[in-house]
């Protein structure tokens, strides 16, 4: 039987709230008596009547806490009547209003577990919101742009410090445990991971996968800068690094543009050890190159998906998606012979980016030279952003577009109104677009394109691509049947969209 | 390692609402900030206040600086002129003012009447003109109570005769004063320099001071922090209203009094001067607060703010970590009630060292224990109990000496953190009382108002760049 007692000098309590808290402790077990009471002379000598020790060092204006037990239970009582004199109130008591978390130091204080910082926050204030979630311990995702690169290399050495994930800035979306974030797709969860350095690059790969039948274990961005030689790819290091790690992962994919050289040096020596099979696309690199022990390279972001499921089922490496079946040819020969000879152009209306990339480096391997506001190597830059000329191939969702616009794939009525001129452009063979579902993307993307297409007159051949999955908000099949039932041609994958266009081009070209 | 894949997802959205529905319907769990960028939208401070967020060294210098604040026993232990307790004051002519330092040209009204009447109270000059003309000339110093310890309210007038009350931290020895409370109407500290208010102020230092420092020496000391906090219990936030605390110190003084050689006709106008003032104790709560955050104060790398003083044109601030700078910015309006025939137009900018109060857990911070005021500076008790909560979560901690039983008792939030200001945007509210912006008319309302912004912002940027300098020095 331990007798215990703990004095706080200059701490004046009044007597109910005392013997609230004496109560609460005398009613712990293994507490045979407490008492917690201001030290005036009077009080001091109640405590040595009920043999709660003789000695204090305490004046009337110091509070005595004092207990009688076994020690551990004397212990936990001095810790809790400490815990209740320091006690914060219960903000909700008394109909009294919450105060709004207007900051990430109150979000967490509201929400203690919290894991992840969503940052979409004006530009200019976006790195110290990401400093502030690192330093909260938080991992990152910033779909906030136009952050100064020093101050990217700034919040990702600072997240390297503190074994944190930033995603961004500039990272549009991603998939965290099966949780959507930003623009991103509803995917089944699965095996697959991936990292990815372009946003609609990775909605492709994530949505193509679901479409074979597997699904998504992780889904990570990295904002497009990372893999400058300035940044060094850090995002993408510790997000492969953070893949092989995870035992839900069983293959990795991982598509940037091509690296600076020492950046993707570093990343191959990491992919090639990582245990796990991993798959890499780099958009317009040589088709030609050699991967190293472990790794495969992928012809498309579409082949990303398809070689990472047969990797994951242990099938052989399918052939590249980015080339023509003869049943295609026939349908699409069929279509060109109904087409006016004069009508040669590939028109490309793109909302992703990624899309339009690719979209112009399958064209151009396939003999097209275009021009757009985001050439290609190789390709030419636009003279005229508002009217196609020849082989044109335009990212809509870039900054020339949408400066004091919405987003394409949030309001598609600049693209649609595009697509209508360059259809009635009588120079234009194919307009090839794509349709981008998901959470953050419009609700019914395709209902005013359609509506405007029943009226328009039937001039080119329309080849789309639906980026989606059918538990996606917009359902992908209800948005594929309705372009089919307007008479667009709907590919598998932006490739094979790029290659339909391709092929289009080359038999109108011959007449 | 990092475990972000081995526990449930739980974000923090701060931007596009969209984003949190979206979790949201995904079967997330998402908390959506009422986001606005921090700072007044300065980006270079919001990057230094981002670097100072979790800093180690200020986490500590903070906990330190926060239990030097707690520790602090302040203790009435005499009553001495401004010459014998503030040194300086017995070398030259030197009158100490309310608030940040401010020159004679840029002073309001009320300050320099206040002036000019303390220049005739000490006879340095024989009427006002020439008073005045000593003041703007320069023959006199003028500079800010906060740089000798000492806190005045309102103009916070203090010439080398005045009667102050002294103050000491038993834990670290410091003394700190105030001058005495003339009691409402015409007086000194609003400004009023006539006759009536000259001859208050003589009978104050030639009988009530006096008086009082018999008292206290017979006593020996009176805590102030046990009185303080039993006040809370009272109906008293210590800053607007003090009726509990006066009537707690008249119990303590007078049955010392009485034992003192004090002639009756003095004790007869001593006591009816302190009951009929209810406001008799702020000074001492000010003084009290001013050992407090005194003790708190230059402890590097410390962002707890330890003087929060108006001077009647701008709203000062000084923190821990950055010693004795100061930060300033034009007071914000009060928000208030006014006497009847006054309104805004009258009024003077905020004004006084009184928010040493607020400063210190008190006043406005702890303005759910004052049903009483809060009719009268600023709605109804649900308000009062929401602004004591607010400033939970501006602050380092909470001061268990000061409890509040509207909250059930919880102890008030105490300890300014200027980072958490600047981040959260929730500025330090405070209990004032209204001046008339000419010289002498007194007080015409009281209300609340808060410290303003830009202030903290700029301390933000110099405590990191102290921080950073230091952190260089280090390497």
């Amino acid at each position: 039987m331990d007798i215990k007692n703990r004095i706080f000098p200059n701490l004046y309590q009044d007597s109910v709230s005392l013997m609230q808290i004496s109560a609460q402790i005398a009613g712990l077990d293994g507490i045979e008596q407490a008492s917690v009471v201001m030290g005036t002379p009077a009080n001091i000598v109640q405590l040595q009547d009920a043999g709660l020790g003789q000695e204090f060092k305490a004046g009337p204006n110091d509070l005595i806490i004092a207990v009688r037990g076994n020690a551990a239970a004397c212990d936990a009582a001095l810790e809790l009547a400490q815990t209740r004199l320091t006690a914060k109130p219960a903000s909700d008591e008394g109909g009294i209003r919450k105060v709004a978390p207007v900051s990430l130091s109150m979000g967490v204080e509201t929400m203690p577990d919290a894991s992840l910082a969503l940052i979409s926050v004006p530009g200019d204030y976006a790195a110290a919101e990401a400093i502030k979630a690192l330093q909260l311990g938080l991992n990152v995702m910033m779909f906030s742009d136009n952050v100064p690169m020093a101050q990217e290399v700034q919040i990702k050495q600072l997240a390297s410090q503190k074994h944190r994930i930033v995603m961004g800035p500039d990272c549009g979306t991603a998939i965290i445990n099966g949780i959507p974030l930003g623009f991103a797709n509803v995917v089944k969860r699965g095996a697959i991971g991936v990292v990815a350095a372009s946003g609609t690059g990775l909605q492709e790969v994530t949505c193509r996968i679901d479409q074979l039948g597997e699904g998504v274990s992780q889904a990570l961005g990295t904002g497009g800068h990372d893999l400058h030689e300035e940044v060094g790819g850090i995002s993408m290091l510790y997000g492969l690094q953070a893949l092989i790690e995870d035992d839900a992962t069983q293959v990795i994919v991982l598509v940037s543009k091509p690296p600076a050289q020492v950046v993707a040096d570093k990343i191959m020596a990491r992919a090639s050890a990582a245990g796990k099979p991993v798959v890499v696309h780099f958009l317009g690199a040589p088709r030609d190159a050699v991967a190293p022990q472990g790794i495969t390279f992928a012809h498309t972001l579409g082949d990303a998906a398809e070689v990472a499921v047969a990797q994951l089922r242990h099938q052989a490496i399918p052939a590249s998606i980015a080339s023509l079946a003869a049943a295609d040819a026939t349908k699409l020969d069929a279509l060109c012979a109904a087409l006016p000879a004069g009508r040669k152009d590939i028109r490309g209306v793109f909302a992703g980016g990624t899309f339009c990339f690719e979209a112009q480096l399958i064209c151009q391997q396939a003999g097209f030279v275009a021009s757009s506001n985001t050439p290609v190597a190789g390709n030419k830059t636009l003279t005229d952003l508002w009217t196609g000329h020849g082989h044109t191939v335009v990212d809509m969702g870039d900054d020339a577009y949408t400066r004091g616009r919405p987003h394409p794939m949030i309001d598609p009525t600049l693209r649609n109104a595009r697509i209508l001129s360059d259809m009635a452009d009588p120079a234009t063979a194919v307009v090839l677009f794509d349709l981008v579902l998901g959470y953050g993307a419009a609700a019914a993307p395709a209902d005013a394109l359609l509506h405007a297409l029943q009226d328009a007159p039937r001039g080119p051949v329309l080849v789309a691509h639906v980026c989606g999955t059918e538990a996606d908000p917009q359902v992908r099949q209800r948005q594929v049947d309705a372009l089919r039932a307007a008479g667009v041609l709907v590919a598998g994958s932006n490739a094979e969209a790029a290659v339909w266009a391709s092929h289009i081009a080359r038999q109108q070209a011959g007449r | 390692m990092n475990t972000l894949f081995n526990q449930s997802l739980n974000v923090i959205n701060a931007g596009l609402a969209g984003f949190a529905d979206n979790i949201r319907q995904a079967g997330g769990e998402v908390t959506h900030l009422n986001w606005q960028p921090p700072a007044l939208g300065d980006i270079a401070a919001g990057l230094a206040l981002a670097r100072l967020l979790n800093h180690p060294l200020v986490e500590a210098a903070n906990q330190q600086a926060m239990s030097q604040y707690l520790a602090a026993q302040p203790v009435l232990v005499d009553v001495l002129a401004a010459s014998e307790a503030i040194p300086a004051m017995a070398e030259r002519k030197l009158i100490l003012h309310a608030g940040p330092p401010i020159a004679w040209d840029d002073m309001c009204g009320p300050v320099r009447g206040a002036i000019i009447g303390a220049i005739l109270f000490e006879g340095w000059a024989t009427d006002h003109a020439a008073a005045e003309q000593m003041a703007r000339g320069g023959g006199v110093a003028l500079e800010p109570c906060h740089h000798y310890g000492a806190v005045g309210p309102m103009a916070g007038i203090i010439s080398p005769s005045m009667p102050l009350w002294v103050i000491q931290n038993k834990t670290n020895g410091q003394r700190t004063f105030s001058n005495f409370n003339e009691g409402l109407g015409k007086v000194l500290r609003f400004g009023a320099n006539n006759d009536e208010v000259l001859q208050r102020l003589y009978w104050m230092r030639n009988e009530l001071a006096p008086a009082m420092q018999a008292a206290v020496r017979q006593l020996g000391e009176i805590e102030l922090k046990p009185l303080m906090a039993q006040a809370l219990h009272m109906g008293d936030e210590v800053h607007n209203r003090n009726a509990a605390a006066t009537g707690l110190l008249i119990k303590r003084l007078l049955p010392a009094l009485l034992q003192t050689s004090t002639s009756l006709s003095t004790l007869q106008t001593v006591v009816s001067f302190i009951v009929g003032n209810d406001h008799f104790f702020l000074n001492l709560s000010m003084a009290a607060s001013k050992a407090m955050m005194d003790a708190a104060a230059n402890v590097p790398f410390s962002s707890m703010v330890s003087v929060m003083a108006r001077n009647g044109v701008n709203f000062g601030i000084r923190v821990s970590g950055t010693g004795d700078q100061w930060f300033q910015a034009p007071a914000n309006p009060v928000e208030g009630l006014f006497f009847p025939g006054y309104g805004v137009a009258d009024a003077a900018a905020d004004l006084g060292d009184s928010a040493i109060t607020e400063t210190a857990g008190l006043g406005g911070f702890a303005m759910a224990s004052s049903p009483a005021i809060v009719k009268f500076v600023g709605g109804t008790p649900a308000d009062a109990t929401a602004n004591s909560l607010r400033m939970q979560s501006i602050t380092i901690g909470s001061n268990p000496a000061f409890t509040l039983p509207a909250l059930n008792f919880a102890p008030t939030a105490a300890g300014i953190d200027i980072r958490k200001v600047v981040d959260r945007n929730i500025l330090p509210i405070i209990n004032t009382g209204i001046a008339h912006k000419a010289p002498g008319v007194g007080q015409i309302g009281a209300g609340i108002t808060t410290a303003p912004m830009p202030g903290f912002v700029e301390a933000i940027q110099a405590l990191a760049l102290r921080i950073q300098q230091h952190e260089e020095a280090q390497q």
